[in-house]
Order: structure tokens, then sequence, then C-alpha cells
């Protein structure tokens, strides 16, 4: 919602997500798909557009789109149709890209988004459809000339195209993670934004509350989930203002400044984009055998929402730890080995507590932590067993990451061991009575905030080694509280 | 050595097997006969080195014992196909200076067989034309002239050179690509054999394309039996075309037992039309009659939707086109004409680089899918396309092969026709149909016209039953006994 | 179907074929023959007739996903009217 002079505007976003698919070899040539080689050197006559060439589709790819299908909880079409989408670009060889129109791979489908307080909202799938990729231009090497690499040209991509059901910049953020925890859970694609292997093109229009859609822009190829959300924020507020000021919303593409943080329309108007669709006569028509769709379909993993669901029936845990959680494979694993045996919601609170905030310091990977989950583990069963308080478990944590020791040895050396011999603590406690009278007074004078004074001060002469709950109960007995 | 030139393919075979010649010596022949023909412009480019190291590769072969299916054949391949480190130009100016690093299919099978290439010969541009007309490299000539007329023919396109090439016994034998007419148009246009076989039969694979869904690659020969020959070396599944077809190929010879009793000749009636040249309508009721007697059933039968074969090709042929074309850009090969921005450099360069024919078709395919129009002409096409299947499937429920003449009328000069592009495209409509179903077809020289030109019969058969349109066109050949000699005949001196 | 002047300039603009005045003019011409001549298809029924996708009867084939090409960068611009370190150069284009 934005709060216009007018009143109050629904900002609408639809996304298109460009992922590039994991594959080792190109949607319709036998080039590899790997980055960063020399110029045109991943590139076989077939991507390059050479008289003659023609295109053969690579059924792993085939495959991957179906697996994203049915992991988006979406309908596989078993007929679908490559078709050429007609335009001049220099990195686009045959001025046309295979592409899918009427006939995609993947039809309707549905992404459940998890918001911060814990809920979820349903965002529509419109559809899955497969295409090639193009090359790369390089406007930034010469003055008067662009520079053309095809290395990417031909790889396969999927393109995802959300309905528009989005209502805020935080719900476009909401859907990207999810989208990329899935596409990661399946393999399909590694999310990467910044290395370009997903692109989002963000449509957005507003419109007074209740009212029929406005007038949608374009803002194509933004790389970052945060960026994704400053359009979205910058471009609703402009077109607000725009409508606000008597101004119309025109139809266009505009690209993000990331750096000026605005949306600008591109400077190469798009007259008449006329693509002229049409099926590629260098191939058939793609039917798909069911057969192959349920073996796809039996060898899929347990994906986030299914994970989250079963981590708040098994484990106890409410929904929006759940959600963190399951938000990648890794973090799912780590938490499990962590939780076996243990209690769960301990578990989880010492992952999403001490444990991220020292993997955020420190700027690791989970796989490079220094404590791992049965270091972890181990710290927690010191604590359930009362050998160390939990205050004193925050000190080892740290000596833990420091040192990669585990929580056993440290306790052993440091002599953390927590006193819960009522002997020993007794004596402690009549040594301090002692020395303080007054205070002791105050306490049979029915002064109950003094007790606490009695705890700290029985703390600092264990080291905080003292059992609380001992303390206190020696403590009530002696002071007649 | 003339005489060895006279010699067709399978003549040729036999006394290279018998070691009456060596295949340097045809290969010697025929490299003096490219020579000669050269004012019929049938070679864009003339290959002599390399078909001397071939020659020579093959004499190997042949002591070794392991002589190929055409081992020592010289032949004229049409400058459509990519060869590996020749220049490939598809006739046109756009292409100027391209040298593929890679070899077709079809030439990359033929090559393995044992043949050994004489040059590139010259074609309509991309294939575009049904007279040679708009090659950027000259207008190639027919060897055959009209009696009491001197000037000079077109050979038919698109192949013509290849066509031009064989009829003057300039090449032992060639190979075309026909997309609509473009081999069977010359060949009965030059008084030779051409076949275009089934959709799928012959890899497309580094044939420069001109319509996808049509192009199909085939033998120009001077007898039955040599395109049979040339027609099994070429044809074969190739996993780079996902149009190629995975089925064996038979010894097509073998077909031609010369025999046709009880065969069922479908005649159909929709190719009967009333503004025909009586020759033609002559000719062709003498192949039914040469049939009739040969022991074969005539049927007639139907085809109703011939007249709307030739309109809807002339929007799926430019469609597609419009397409295959964009890639001559400037940018990866090819001729470039500078501009300031990218757009003006694309514009100037395909301005500059494409004949008037090509970019007729390419706007005419622009035209009929951009937005709008597609459903109205695209669609639409491909439905009439389902339809003109449909005619033939019913038909060879009656009757195994269809017989028909293979073109209007015979060669006409140079120069005409070119103001009046229908005209020209109904050169065509008696090839479109079998084009437009990818249906197997041959034509066979079968008489000369009033003026002393050549004029072709047309056999269409079903799908992928090349062996009974070459049996049927042996028993035809024999029949005719056409043995008539083009004007312009190499080594005639 | 008649084609304008305008119409032809649009086309060829999405072909990238510069045709000047004197050309379009021609074209219209040229073009509304053909398509007016074309227009004969209308007379046909295709009311339920399916559109041919292919005239072979075959299935599409699929190749596995292995590395069969590439590595190849000097066949790539061999042919190329102008390159750089191994890109093809064109004008420069402003997005
Ligand atoms: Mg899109
Ligand atoms: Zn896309």
């Amino acid at each position: 919602m934005i709060q216009g002079n007018t009143g109050e505007w629904e900002v609408v976003i639809g996304l298109e997500v460009h992922a590039q698919v994991i594959s080792q070899a190109k949607l319709f040539s036998g080039a590899s798909t790997a980055f960063g080689a020399a110029p045109n050197s991943q590139v076989s006559p077939v991507d390059a557009a050479l008289p003659g060439m023609l295109p053969v589709l690579n059924r792993f790819c085939v495959e991957q789109a179906i697996r994203t299908g049915l992991g988006l909880r979406a309908q596989i079409n078993k007929h679908s149709v490559f078709e050429r989408k007609n335009y001049f670009y220099a990195d686009l060889p045959a001025g046309y890209q295979i592409s899918q129109y009427e006939h995609p791979i993947v039809g309707e489908g549905t992404i459940y988004l998890d918001m911060p307080d814990g809920s979820t909202k349903a965002v529509g799938i419109e559809r899955l459809h497969m295409e090639q990729d193009a090359g790369k231009s390089l406007h930034d090497q010469h003055p008067s000339k662009t520079y053309v690499d095809l290395n990417r040209a031909g790889v396969c991509l999927m393109e995802i195209v959300s309905k528009p059901d989005m209502r805020s910049a935080e719900e476009a953020g909401a859907y990207l993670r999810k989208l990329r925890a899935i596409l990661r859970y399946l393999g399909t694609c590694d999310g990467n934004m910044e290395e370009g292997s997903m692109r989002c093109d963000i449509n957005v229009s507003v419109r007074p509350v209740g009212q029929p859609y406005g007038t949608r822009c374009e803002i194509k190829n933004v790389n970052s989930i945060r960026f994704v959300q400053q359009a979205i924020e910058y471009e609703a507020n402009r077109q607000v203002e725009l409508v606000e000021e008597g101004g119309t919303v025109q139809q266009e593409t505009r690209l993000f400044d990331s750096r000026q943080g605005v949306t600008r329309p591109m400077r190469t108007k798009e007259f008449a984009h006329d693509y002229r669709y049409f099926p590629d006569p260098d191939l058939l028509p793609l039917e798909l055998d069911q057969a192959w769709i349920d073996e796809i379909a039996s060898s899929l993993p347990e994906l986030p929402d299914d994970k989250k669901q079963r981590f708040q029936d098994d484990y106890g845990l409410p929904a929006y730890d759940a959600g963190v959680l399951v938000a990648d494979q890794e973090t799912a694993d780590f938490f499990e080995s962590v939780a076996k045996g243990r209690d769960a919601k301990t578990a989880a609170n010492w992952i999403m507590g001490d444990f991220f905030a020292a993997l955020n310091r420190s700027g690791a990977g989970l796989s490079e932590s220094p404590v791992d989950a049965g270091k972890l583990g181990g710290l927690i069963d010191l604590i359930s067993d009362g050998t160390i308080s939990g205050r004193i478990a925050k000190e080892v944590f740290e000596e833990m990451w420091e040192s990669g020791k585990d929580a056993g040895a440290i306790v052993e050396e440091k002599g953390l061991k927590q006193i819960s011999d009522t002997g020993e603590l007794e004596a402690i406690i009549d040594d301090i009575i002692a020395k303080s009278p007054e205070q002791a007074a105050q306490v049979k004078e029915g002064n109950q905030k003094v007790i606490g004074w009695f705890v700290g001060q029985v703390m600092k002469a264990t080291q905080g080694k003292a059992n609380p709950g001992v303390v206190n109960k020696i403590l009530r007995q002696k002071l007649g509280a | 050595m003339s005489e060895l030139i006279r010699l067709n393919l399978s003549d040729a075979l036999a006394g290279l097997e018998k070691g009456d010649f060596s295949a340097s010596e045809l290969t010697g022949a025929y490299l003096a006969a490219v020579e000669e023909v050269r004012p019929l412009k049938a070679f864009i480019t003339e290959t002599p080195e390399k078909a001397i190291d071939m020659a020579r590769a093959s004499e190997g072969r042949r002591k070794k014992g392991d002589a190929g299916l055409l081992e020592g054949v010289p032949l004229a391949i049409k400058d459509l196909f990519c060869t590996e480190g020749v220049l490939t130009t598809a006739g046109s100016h756009i292409l100027d200076g391209y040298q593929p690093v890679y070899e077709s299919t079809v030439t990359a099978n033929l090559w393995k067989a044992g043949a050994i290439m004489l040059g590139k010969a010259n074609l309509d541009e991309f294939a575009m034309g049904s007279s040679n007309m708009t090659s950027y490299h000259g207008a190639v000539e027919n060897p055959w002239r009209a009696r009491g007329d001197n000037r000079p023919m077109v050979p038919g396109g698109s192949s013509g050179g290849s066509a031009s090439a064989v009829a003057a016994h300039a090449a032992a034998a060639a190979i075309g690509t026909d997309t609509g007419g473009s081999i069977r148009q010359p060949a009965s246009f030059c008084g030779i054999v051409g076949m275009k076989p089934t959709y799928g039969r012959c890899s497309r694979w580094g044939i420069v394309a001109f319509a996808s869904s049509l192009d199909q690659a085939g033998p120009m020969t001077r007898t039955v039996r040599d395109a049979a020959i040339m027609l099994r070396a070429m044809a074969g599944h190739d996993p780079k075309d996902s149009t190629s077809v995975d089925r064996p190929v038979p010894d097509y010879a073998k077909a031609l037992t010369g025999e046709v009793k009880g065969l069922k000749v479908g005649v159909p009636k929709e190719y009967r039309m009333d503004d025909m040249p009586g020759e033609i309508d002559a000719l062709w009721q003498q192949g039914i009659d040469w049939l009739k007697a040969a022991g074969a059933e005539i049927v007639d039968v139907s085809l109703p939707t011939t007249k709307y074969a030739l309109p809807a090709y002339y929007i799926v042929a430019p469609a597609e086109a419009s397409s295959n074309l964009a890639r001559y850009d400037g940018v990866r090969y090819g001729l470039r004409e500078e501009g300031r921005s990218l757009d003006e450099m694309y514009e100037a360069t395909r301005a500059a680089g494409f004949g008037q024919e090509v970019k007729r078709r390419v706007l005419i395919g622009t035209y009929v899918l951009s937005a709008g129009y597609y459903d109205a002409y695209y669609n639409k096409a491909r439905k009439v396309r389902t339809r003109i299947a449909e005619d033939f499937a019913q038909a060879y429920e009656k009757v195994d092969v269809l017989l028909t003449p293979t073109a209007p009328n015979a060669a006409f000069p140079v120069g005409e026709m070119l103001d009046d592009p229908i005209r020209m495209y109904l050169n065509d409509v008696f090839t479109v149909p079998a084009s437009m179903a990818g249906l197997p077809a041959i034509s066979i020289p079968a008489g000369l016209s009033e003026e002393g030109l050549p004029l072709g019969l047309q056999l269409v058969g079903r799908p992928f039953d090349e062996e009974t349109v070459l049996r049927a066109a042996g028993v035809l050949e024999e029949a005719a006994g056409f043995d008539a000699e083009p004007t312009f005949l190499a080594g005639r001196g | 179907m008649a084609v304008d002047k305008e119409t032809v300039a649009r086309i060829a603009k999405l072909a990238r074929i510069e045709v000047d005045e004197a050309q379009q003019e021609a074209l219209a011409g040229e073009l509304s023959n053909i398509l007016g001549w074309v227009e004969q298809l209308s007379e046909l029924d295709t009311e339920d007739v399916r559109p041919m996708t292919s005239v072979v009867e075959m299935s599409l084939p699929l190749r596995e996903d292995e590395i069969t090409d590439g590595q190849r960068a000097e066949d790539i611009v061999a042919n190329a009217p102008e390159t750089s370190h191994g890109f093809f150069v064109v004008p420069k284009v402003v997005e």
C-alpha cells in the first residue's frame, strides 16, 4: 500500500524470472555451458548460426524443466512446441531465439511465500517455458564498438512467469527467495543472481484500492533481490506521483540504475516489436509420455514447504522457525542432525541465535563453520544435563568457535562445570550472609528484591558456575524468606 | 579423352571397375569439359586441384580393394551445400568469401562413397527461383537452344547450374536441392533425370536453408539408374538433423526391374489445366500410353486441393525464408556494409547483399508472419498443407504412383518473365504439391517440344517409396528412349 | 490484400533491409499482386483442419547431455568481417 495525496494505492507486481538450467551442454548444441571461458570458445557452429546448422534438443534440459514444473506444483503439458521469436540483435546470431510461445512445457502452478510473521501467501505461476539464452554484448571495451561473445548463446533458460499476485516489494523478495530455494532443492538452477544464472524482469503497476489494474511498466534484467525491491519501491512511487499529478503511465520497458536507485526508460526504443513467432520448422513438437513424467516425479527431493510442515509436526517448531531453517537444504540438514535425540526447540534457538550470528560475523558458509552439528549438539547436551548453565554455554560456544574444540573439553579445561553441590554452596552462602547483616535483615523484613542481590553475590563468588536454582532454594531457607 | 565424358555414371563406374581407365583420367576429361562449358556459367567455383587429389586418393582405395559406391566419379555440387574450406555462396553476394569449417552431411556421404568434386554449381540466389537468373554470379545458360532461335535459354532453377553441367556432359552427375521443384523443373528444362526424395530421407545438415520444412537434397543424373545409385550414397539417418528419418537405405538400383505389370498409376485430373500447352498435354498422354503398354493399370484420381498448393507454398516458403535468412547480418561471416549504428549496418548489408527476388520473398515472409496476419496467412497455409497431404494419402489408397507433367512449359529465353513474379512462380505448379506433402518425386526426359526443347514427365510416390518411383521411371525412360542431344555438348569440338 | 508504401517501409524495417522511396513504391505493387493472388486460399474451407506440423511421421529426437563441441573459437570467428581479441565486433549499441 502507498499512501498518496488522493488516497491509498495498491501496488501490483508480476515477475518473469529467467533461470539458467543446470546442464553440461547447451539446449540445442553440444557446446559446454560452463562460465568464464575465453570469448567464443564454448560455441558450436549451431550456436553461432553458421549457414546450414540445425538444432537438436538436449534430453536433460527437458527433464530439468519437467522437474521444475513438478516442484512448482504445476501442470506439465505433454504437448509443447518450440517456436522462433524473430528479432535482430548483435548477440542473437540466428536473428531468432528458439523459445516456446503458444504451447509451453509447463502450465499453471503455485508458490507459497513465507512471510516474516510466519504466515504464508500463495502466488500463482502463469507458465514456465524453455528457451535459448543470447550471447553477451560488451559495450565498454571500445569507444565506438560493441564486442560480442557467444559463449552464453544457446544455454538453456527456463522463463518462469508469475501471475500479478504480489502487492509489495517485500512479497516480491519473498517470492524470489522461495523460488530460488525450490530451484536449488531441485538442482535445476543454482539461483546465483550475481552471476546472472537467475535474472528478473519486473512488471509493476499501481491502482487505487479496489480499482482495475493500471498500466504496467516492465523493468528488465534486475540482478539481485535487494535491487528488485528497490526498483519496485521507486517505480511504484514514481507511478503514483505521476498519476496524482494528472499524468498517465506509459507502457514501456525501463532499466534499474542501481547506483542512483532509480528506474529510467530504455534508450533503445522498442519500436513496434513484432516478434513474428512461428513453430520452428527445424524441430517437431515435443511429446512427453506420462511414464517419464512419473519417473521424474518419483525422484523429487522433499521440497521446502513439505520440510517446513514436517519440522512443525515432528519437531514442534513454530512456523517462523521452520520457515527459516528450510530456506536452504544445508541449514535444514544441519538442524536435523543437531536436533537428533535432543530438544528441537533448543537446537533451533541455538542455530538461529548464536550460531547464525557467529556465522554472519565470520562471513563463512555453513560447510566451513568451525562448529559442526556434532559439536553444537555436544554443547546443548551439557546444558540439558545441567553440567553448565545457559549463561556459561554462551561463553563456551564463543570459545568453541575460536578454537574449534568441543564443548566438553573446554568446560573441563576452564573448570566451567556448574556447582550444584548443596554443601559447597551452603558454605559460600553462609559466608556471604555473615558478611552482609543489613541486607539479610531487609530480606527478613520482606524485601524480596534483595534476594536477587544475594544471588548475584553467589554468582560473583563462583564466577557464575553456581546452579541458580539451587542457590535460590538455599537462600530462601537461610533467610527465612 | 572426350569419349569418357559420354559415359553415364553407371557405365563410368563399370569402366573404372574393369580398369579401362583411371579415376584421374576420367577426372581429367571432366575438368577439361568444365573449362569448355564456362560460357554456360554452370559453375561458380571450379575445384580442379581438389578434384585431382581426390582422384588420386580414389585410385589408391580402388587398388586396396575398398572402392566405394561412387568410387572415382566426378560430380558437380550445387553451391548451397557447405563444403569445408571451399567457397560456399548460395548464389548470393551476402555470402562473399564464405568458407565453411564443416562439410554438409550429404556431400560428406558422397566423398565417403569415393566421389570426386569438380566444383560448386551455380544456382538461383538462396535457391529462390525457377530460371537461375537470380544468381549474383550470373544467369546460367541451358545447353539446349530452341530450333531456329539463337537466344540463350534458361536451365530452370534453382538447381540450374547442376542441370546445365550434367546436360552438357561437364559432370558425370550432380546434386541439387528441391524446395518446390528446384531439382525436377531444371531437370525437365535440360533433358536430364532429377529426383527429390521423401522429406527426411537426406540430411539437411550443412545445406544453406531456404524453407526448412520443404528443402530436400537429391540427385541430378543422365539416367534413372544413375539417380538410384546416387541416392543410395546420399541418403541416410543423420542425428544432427532433427527431421532426418531413421530408417534403412535400400539398394535403390535393385528396384529397377523394368517391370510395372499390375502397377496402379494415378492420373490426377486437376493437373490438366485449361491453359496448358497442347504439347504438354500430348506428352502426358504419351507417358500414360507407354506405361499402359508396359502393363501398368491407369487410374483416374482426384487431388482437389492442387490449385491451392502454389499460393500456399508462396506463404510457407517465404515465411520460413524470412527467418532463415535473418542470420545474414554482416556480423559473423560474409558481406558487411558499414553503418553508424548496428541497425544501419544491418540494413545496408542486407540491402546490398540480397538480390531483388530474395528481398521480395523475405518481405512477403515478414509480412505474412507479422502481427495480425499469422492466422490469415501462415496458419491458413499450414492447414492447406494438411489438406494437400490428405489428398495424396487418399489417392495412394487407390494407386501406387502418380504420373504428371513436370512443368507447364519448356525452357524459355534468358531475361523473360523476370518482370512477372507470378508467371515465374507458375513454373512450379506441378512440382510444388509433392513438395508440400514431402513426397518422393522424379522428373525424367520424355520428349521434345515443337521448338526442340526437352520436356519432362514427373512420377510422384508414397512417402519413402522411392523404389516404386524409380521402378516406374525406369520403364518410362526405356519407353521414351530419349537420346536427343543439346546444342552445346562438351567434347564435341 | 493491398500493401501500401508505409507497410513496405514497416516490414522492411522489421526485416532490416534498407529500401528507398522509389523501391518502396515498386515493392508495394509487387507485394500487393502476390498477396492478391495468394488471397484465393480464402475460397478453401479449412475450418476444422489441423495445421500441418511436419510432413514426416516421426517424433522429436532428443540427444544426451554431453559436451561434443566447442573449444574452437578460431573456427567460429574465422569468417567474421571484424573481430578483436576473439570477439565479434559491431558498431556500438546503446541500451
Ligand atoms: Mg519475457
Ligand atoms: Zn525469455
